[in-house]
């Protein structure tokens, strides 16, 4: 039986078929001896070893946080950190049964109640690997980490880890730019790529939101022994953290502060851009909030307090308040009038106060009315009766082209989370929304920028920069290098979105009315001026209360009920370095009065400073040929 | 079919023995994995194991009633339709940890993949079988590579690397056992040197990663090389006489990912220690030592390198599957033959052991 069957098989193989299965049957018991001897090795030589390991699992998996991305504004100043701070971690199996006497032990040593670590514990809940640390306590005082350092041996399984903690050095200073940190949410989680774990800080809003891939970094891992109380007795592989990208803003921190305190008090937003690169130069929202505490870790009340404020602080108004723009829509309706030639520089209106249209009498803001109006008139004064008759001619979906064209209804892309866009309706807008015809009555409040339009203060501030640069749309940025952990730098470079195809005739017009708004004693926006800077702008008010009699009692009365105050700009007239919008919230007034002021002290802010001993692009307008000052 | 007294005396026994003694303790440690403690009778899924160990035996029986000569016949009908089933994963398959591999079939759930390796061997057993009259040229060498890189790249797609592995190494395995000529592999070694990078794009994230571990370790301590810590702490910690039955801690405290299909070993070698361990170890290398005889007596050609590619495959699984989770080789998700819960992988091994006892018992036939 043994010597037949060779023989068969060698008729039909290849002659160094028997000398492969030699080999082959060498590979087996090569492959067998060697698994044999790893066997012998790992359970026999190194057996005590790994008993003692296996053991309450002495080696744990510790993930070590990374520090995020340093945020630094134009000139290299710092606006958003990191410092260290004593996390309390708690591992529910090393207490065993114990566990209920830790967490009140705990509780008495941080000076708490012992409910309140409970949600903690229960919070990480079924999701939670085996011996995985809960963060009990972010940020713990030096009285706290002192007691739990020294008192060890009560505690069996706390521990405490020093972790990077975001820190913003100027508080709520441009807060809703910069945006918070947070704990990673069950829904965060679920969409990731398995980047985070449970416990990790992620960007929740702002730049930390939009640019949290640059600035997250990567945790580092270490794999550490510990003894039977989940103390740490060595390290014994460690994967060491990397710190995220740093970003370097367009903002300005001396300007943003300036517009922080023009604002003072009150409710509402300004927005600064370049308008030669869409450059974001300060972007402020009020209220605002102190990122801070979200780093240390909110507490329930605090956040409630936040969400339910009437006033919103979260949301970042320049981007996503949206807010009738009143007269300042107006350079958008006179734009549209004079590229579609429904009036001339020339064509005269008479202001007798208002219009009867339909049923209803439509006021100009002005009691008395203007008299003869042409549109450079109608600009600097902002009369409301050549804009509604204007506005008649040129069609509310010539209206809303117009709008289109300079940015009003689309979205800037600004790289900031949720923003909206506003409504500019037309009669296709209003069929969809409301299944409806379009009524003529309806064009003379769009005309002024009431009735169905709404913008946001950034698309305001874009659309000044369009008309300040000739009619280019740009996407505003506020990022403008990023440079990665690897060292890799990446410039951003500014992004052109689409021209405005606006004729000279009509941009010099519309410009020369908004100049006058601000330099002509007769114009609505005097108290913009800056000594020696040529400013052009348009004031608004938008109404809060439908119009009628009842305004004038209105801005006396409750405070939700007054006008908002609007004022877009650009400066210098003949080459403008600066485009702003600002809004005041229930100024209860018109954007003269209100909203004017707040900008002036940003332009005087902005080039006070430029004129200081030659910076480099002053020198450049000095040797700028008279002829340019001539436009 | 005329019955033929031969089938009794030549009958293999040895075969099916060894298969069945390494089975048994595998659904002993599918039962120790998964069990709750505290709780009473098996649990579903050793269950499970032991309903497909005995629908594994019919199988078994079922592949070695007829002659296998006529599955050189048939066998690439097997290798299209098994293929067939590999692609219809993406459309009619269930996800399960991540991946796409299993196709619902009534109460049970199907895992093409594995019927695959099946299919690879039956097929390029045939054509070595055929070839070798026509001469063993680079026809010969470029058919099979084809054969086993259209699967491949399916199931690379589910993923499943660990499949595409042994696909891989089964079928170079029969291209040096068929005897394609030497210098035909350094031209195969030049091609996979050029399609290495190129097919690096398409694998995830996570395989990449522990293609990258395996070369440098260090990288990541967390994940896979966690998951390898574990595991070595585990085998180790069973040292010479094991912590018994139902007592591996790391076991019970659930550390070992995939404690009951590719790290199972972990579980068995802490529980029955080195001893256990060398028992367990042994009985594959005579299986696989089996395997060798059974083949090298076949009455033909086909006959011995069907036994082949079947040992081959047993052989493989066995020795990465120990050396991943020893800590020797890479993590990449291949059971344990016979040992490792799951009914597709174990009934096709034992409908090979069939295949192996029928190409056995017909060796004097001609």
């Amino acid at each position: 039986m043994a010597s037949r069957p060779v023989h068969v098989v060698s008729r039909e193989v290849p002659p160094e078929f028997q000398l492969r299965m030699v080999v082959a049957i060498g590979v087996v018991f090569v492959a067998f001896a060697l698994v044999g001897i790893r066997l012998w090795y790992l359970q026999i030589e190194r057996g005590a070893q790994m008993r003692y390991y296996s053991e309450k699992n002495r080696i744990r998996l510790v993930r070590v946080p990374a520090p995020r991305g340093v945020v630094y504004d134009r000139n290299g100043e710092i606006l958003v950190d990191n410092r260290p701070s004593f996390d309390v971690v708690f591992v529910p199996e090393d207490a065993g049964e114990r566990r209920r006497q830790v967490l009140k032990t705990l509780a008495g040593y941080l000076g708490e109640e012992e409910a309140g670590l409970h949600p903690g514990v229960h919070a990480a809940g079924s999701d939670r690997e085996r011996y995985q640390g809960i963060v009990l306590r972010r940020d713990v005082d030096w009285q706290g980490v002192v007691a739990l350092e020294t008192h060890q041996l009560d505690l069996p399984g706390v521990s405490l880890r020093v972790a990077p903690k975001r820190y913003y050095p100027f508080g709520p200073l441009g807060a809703h730019l910069l945006g918070y940190v947070g704990e990673v949410s069950k829904s965060e989680l679920a969409q990731d790529e398995g980047d985070y774990l449970g416990g990790d800080m992620v960007g929740k809003a702002g730049l930390e939101k939009a640019f949290d891939k640059d600035l997250r970094g990567e945790p580092g891992d270490q794999q550490v022994e510990v003894d039977a109380l989940g103390r740490r007795v060595r390290v014994l592989q460690e994967e060491p953290d990397r710190s995220g990208g740093t970003l370097t803003l367009t903002l300005d921190r001396d300007l943003q502060e300036a517009a922080d305190r023009a604002l003072g008090e009150a409710d509402g937003a300004i927005v600064a851009l370049d308008p030669r690169s869409g450059e974001v130069l300060a972007m402020v929202s009020h209220p605002a909030y102190d990122p801070n505490v979200f780093a240390r870790g909110i507490r329930s009340a605090e956040w409630r307090a936040l969400v339910e404020d009437k006033k919103h602080p979260l949301n970042n108004r320049a981007v996503q308040g949206v807010f009738p723009p009143g007269s300042t829509f107006k350079v958008a309706v006179a734009t549209g009038a004079l590229e579609e030639a429904v009036v001339t520089p020339f064509t005269g209106v008479t202001c007798a106060g208002g219009i009867p249209f339909g049923k209803h009498f439509f006021r100009c803001w002005k009691k008395g009315g203007h008299g003869p109006v042409n549109l450079h008139k109608a600009i600097v004064e902002s009369c409301d009766v050549f804009f509604y008759q204007v506005g008649r001619r040129l069609g509310v979906d010539g209206i809303a082209e117009y709008a289109h064209r300079l940015g009003l209804g689309l979205p800037t892309g600004i790289a900031l989370p949720h923003e909206q866009i506003g409504t500019i309706p037309d009669t296709e807008w209003k069929r969809r929304r409301f299944g409806q015809p379009w009524f003529e009555g309806e064009t003379l409040s769009v005309a002024i920028g009431q009735g169905y339009v709404t913008a946001t203060p950034l698309q305001m501030a874009n659309l000044a920069a369009t008309l300040a640069n000739g009619g280019t749309r740009r996407r505003p940025f506020y990022v403008k290098r990023v440079v990665g952990a690897d060292g890799k730098v990446l410039e951003v470079a500014p992004e052109v979105l689409g021209q405005a195809h606006l004729k000279k005739s009509t941009l010099a017009q519309v410009r020369e009315g908004m100049r006058d708004v601000v330099m002509s004693e007769s114009g609505t926006g005097k108290k913009a001026r800056v000594p020696g800077i040529e400013v052009a702008g348009k004031t608004g008010t938008s109404q809060v209360v439908k119009m009628g009699e009842d305004r004038a009692r209105a801005n006396r009365g409750a405070q939700v009920m007054r006008d908002h105050a609007w004022f877009i700009a650009f400066a210098p007239f003949d080459a403008p370095e600066i485009a702003i919008a600002c809004i005041v919230e229930h100024a209860g007034g018109g954007g003269g009065a209100f909203a004017a002021p707040v900008v002036q002290q940003v332009l005087a802010h902005y080039f006070g400073r430029n004129q200081g001993p030659a910076p480099p692009s002053q020198q450049a307008n000095a040797l700028r040929p008279p002829t340019d000052h001539a436009l | 079919m005329r019955f033929d007294r031969r089938l009794i005396t030549h009958f293999e026994w040895l075969l099916p023995l060894l298969a069945f003694a390494v089975s048994g303790l595998g659904a002993m440690t599918v039962y120790s994995a998964t069990h709750v403690p505290g709780a009473h009778g098996l649990s579903p899924l050793a269950l499970r194991q032991l309903l497909w160990l005995a629908g594994g035996s019919v199988a078994m029986l079922a592949a070695l009633v007829f002659d296998y000569r006529r599955l050189e016949r048939s066998a690439f009908v097997v290798y299209v339709l098994v293929l067939l089933a590999v692609l219809a994963v993406p459309v009619l398959g269930r996800i399960g940890g991540g991946s796409r591999r299993w196709i619902p079939l009534g109460p049970v759930s199907i895992q093409p993949s594995e019927f695959m390796k099946l299919g690879l061997v039956l097929v390029l057993a045939r054509h070595f079988a055929r070839s070798y009259e026509r001469g063993l040229g680079l026809r010969a060498a470029v058919v099979p590579m084809l054969l086993t890189a259209v699967p491949a790249a399916a199931i690379l797609a589910q993923p499943d690397l660990g499949t595409v592995a042994i696909l891989g190494i089964v079928s170079l395995t029969m291209l040096m056992l068929g005897g394609i000529r030497l210098r035909w592999f350094v031209l195969l070694g030049v091609v996979v040197a050029v399609a290495a990078p190129l097919a690096w794009p398409h694998l995830k994230v996570y395989q990449q990663k522990r293609i990258l571990t395996f070369v440098h370790p260090e990288m990541d301590p967390r994940g896979a090389g966690y998951h390898v810590l574990q595991s070595k702490i585990a085998v180790g910690s069973g040292m010479m006489w094991g912590k018994g039955f139902l007592r591996g801690t790391q076991n019970q405290l659930n550390f070992l990912p995939e404690q009951h299909t590719d790290f199972i070993f972990s579980v068995f070698a802490e529980e029955w220690g080195f001893v256990g361990a060398l028992v367990l170890i042994a009985l594959y290398l005579a299986l696989v030592l089996r395997g060798i005889v059974i083949a090298t007596r076949a009455r033909d050609r086909f006959g011995v390198l069907l036994v082949l590619g079947l040992t081959a495959i047993v052989f493989w699984q066995a020795v990465i599957n120990v050396g991943m989770t020893t800590g020797l080789l890479p993590v990449v998700g291949i059971p344990l033959p016979f040992f490792s819960y799951g009914g597709s992988s174990l009934l096709c091994l034992l409908v090979g052991v069939g295949l192996a006892m029928n190409v056995s018992m017909r060796r004097y036939f001609f």
